[in-house]
């Protein structure tokens, strides 16, 4: 019965017609490729993504070493003990959770809507817009690591710009950006937003593009003041992109890795969950069971964005189909 | 923005118009110029910093007009380092990953937009979801998987998936066909079904109707999703620092954090370095920057 309706339903949206010819089976032959088209790629994601997912979940109620049979590892259940002592006895799990959260706090209000606003300002016809546009972009393209190192040159204590322009390096009045632990987070936040507004800017872009511009010729004849428009119709007009930012804002808070690993190995200021679970995986004292919870945190925040998203995405389709 | 609207607007009101406008157009353009100044001075000290011997800005300091400027610490970077030798083992991961990703996620976007099966939707959303995942709740499973599946050792010189090309082409591969899937189903469905349907009375298998009619027309989709994975799994740092081990078989973006230390001495070199590293993703910039864009915002805004 549901089926008969999600054929036709999506046969009809294409190109609205023609629903019967939906019903044609398909050949045996056929039925196979369709198989290994889906099979396939089924198979690797379901390996190499999914499962090590669950093990992940599974192995954070252990204390597996990680050394012996697989089979022994469901002898090495704790239940809940890894989270409780990462909770408590475990020194780096609480300044790296403030960390990630510090990480989202400037992301969503200071980057990601730095980015939104250079969109807005590059969306009206000015004079040059493509060259801005191409300079704003240009740190998208760049991996965060490398972001790390050219970072480093303005913030060495010596040989950096900024000490260099605003301190007599002889004296020792230095500000050590990526080595003291109370201002390192902020200045490393500041390279990161360098590349984060850019990547909003150009999602966004996008999407001011697509809305109608109508609507916003109807408001200012109706003489709204900019803001007033863009707050009352632009904005709702968006809503598929605003999600898609936030998204984005929130996975790459929740990813941070990459820069503070070359700075300092995400030590001393830097620590991140992301590190942590690396330290427990390839470190010196590492353990399976905390590094595999330090992950399931991870993933548990995760789940609430990657839940909007695709419920916003899929809830159209599964109405439709 | 219809031309016409914009022009009964100015006619209605054309001096209130231009009085308010100008003094604001002149502001936003200040206020661009100055922020797109600033944008640029990280990569301007860059490549400042990298044309200038380091005797020269250890004696006249970072911040002062340079005393003749030199390729040298380029020179440096690149052989010392060993740095074509990375750029190598980059590609040798980053090509054969993009052509199964490409493959993956274009066949099973077909099926997902072409045909009518009850699981369409769930399956977007198994492919969708595992891009969206931390790595990080992979990670600590995949290293005891990686460890304990050998391998022939013509295929890794290590006997095992860990520390193997194959092993880093494997996981890029299955963490980056969900968001191309995603992209590939929102694209094919904007091309006709009528298409598929002519082919079909035509006599056309399944097969025939993936490679022959729907993949051309995906082309400019595969060309932007190609360039955006190639600038992903180049600028990919994680996967490696813990699937690997030896040094030497390091994607170019991985090996920087071993190489800064043992190499990179000074902050000239560093530069140097960092600039050479770069160039790939700054040929996608220059050349395939629409590519990039159209591939980053295929995903965002279709749906």
């Amino acid at each position: 019965m549901r089926k008969v309706a999600a054929e036709t339903a999506v046969a009809g949206r294409a190109d609205g017609a023609r629903p019967r010819h939906r019903a044609v089976r398909l050949s045996l032959r056929d039925r196979v490729t369709v198989g290994v088209m889906v099979g396939v790629p089924l198979l690797v994601v379901a390996g190499l993504i999914w499962l090590p997912t669950a093990l992940s979940i599974g192995l954070s109620f252990t204390n597996w070493d990680g050394i012996g049979a697989l089979g022994h590892i469901p002898s090495t259940w704790v239940g809940g003990l890894n989270y409780h002592q990462i909770a408590t006895i475990y020194p780096p799990f609480w300044p790296a959770l403030r960390h990630n959260l510090y990480w989202l706090a400037f992301l969503t209000l200071v980057a990601t809507p730095f980015g939104m606003f250079l969109a807005y300002l590059l969306d009206k016809d000015l004079r040059g817009t493509r060259i801005y546009q191409s300079v704003f972009f240009l740190p998208v393209v760049l991996s965060l690591a490398i972001v790390g190192f050219i970072w480093q040159l303005i913030y060495s204590p010596t040989q950096g710009l900024l000490n260099n322009l605003f301190e007599d390096p002889q004296h020792n009045h230095l500000i050590d950006f990526l080595g003291n632990p109370k201002i390192n987070l902020w200045a490393i936040l500041v390279a990161v937003g360098w590349r984060h507004a850019g990547y909003i800017m150009v999602l966004y872009l996008a999407g001011l593009k697509s809305v109608d511009p109508s609507l916003r010729e109807a408001a200012a004849i109706d003489g709204a003041s900019e803001w007033h428009a863009f707050r009352t119709v632009v904005f709702p007009a968006m809503k598929p992109i605003n999600i898609v930012v936030a998204v984005v804002t929130v996975i790459e808070a929740l990813r941070a890795f990459d820069i503070v690993y070359i700075i300092n190995n995400g030590r001393n200021g830097l620590e991140l969950l992301s590190v942590l679970v690396t330290d427990n995986i390839i470190g010196e004292a590492s353990r399976v069971g905390y590094g595999s919870a330090i992950a399931v945190i991870l993933l548990t925040v995760s789940l609430v964005p990657i839940s909007i998203f695709l419920w916003t995405r899929f809830r159209a389709e599964e109405a439709s189909a | 923005m219809t031309s016409a609207a914009v022009r009964a607007e100015t006619r209605a009101q054309p001096i209130v118009r231009r009085k308010r406008r100008r003094p604001a157009r002149l502001v936003l353009h200040v206020f661009l110029f100055v922020t797109a100044l600033i944008w640029l001075v990280p990569i301007g000290w860059a490549l400042f910093t990298s044309f200038r011997s380091y005797t020269d800005t250890a004696i006249h300091g970072y911040v002062s007009i340079p005393h003749g400027l030199t390729l040298d610490n380029y020179r440096t970077a690149w052989d010392q380092a060993d740095l074509p030798h990375y750029f190598l083992n980059s590609m040798i991961i980053a090509i054969p990953a993009i052509f199964f990703i490409l493959l993956f996620a274009s066949s099973v976007a077909f099926v997902v937009s072409r045909l009518s099966y009850w699981f369409n939707v769930p399956m977007l959303i198994f492919f969708t979801a595992a891009n969206l995942l931390p790595p990080q709740i992979v990670l600590t499973p995949l290293y005891h998987i990686y460890l304990r599946i050998p391998l022939p050792t013509w295929l890794s010189d290590s006997g095992l998936v860990y520390d193997s090309y194959i092993g880093l082409i494997a996981i890029n591969v299955a963490f980056q066909t969900g968001f191309c899937t995603f992209v590939l189903s929102n694209y094919m469905k904007t091309i006709p079904k009528s298409l598929n349907e002519a082919a079909r009375v035509d006599g056309a298998s399944i097969a025939r109707q993936y490679l022959g009619v729907v993949l051309p027309l995906c082309r400019p989709a595969l060309a932007a999703l190609a360039v955006l994975q190639f600038t992903w799994i180049y600028n990919d740092f994680l996967w490696a620092i813990v699937l690997m081990k030896s040094g030497s078989k390091m994607p170019i973006t991985s090996a920087l954090n071993s190489l800064q230390g043992l190499y990179f001495t000074n902050t000239n070199l560093i530069a140097a370095a960092a600039l050479l590293v770069v160039i790939p993703t700054l040929v996608v910039f220059a050349l395939l920057q629409r590519h990039f864009v159209s591939g980053l915002t295929l995903g965002a805004s279709k749906g």
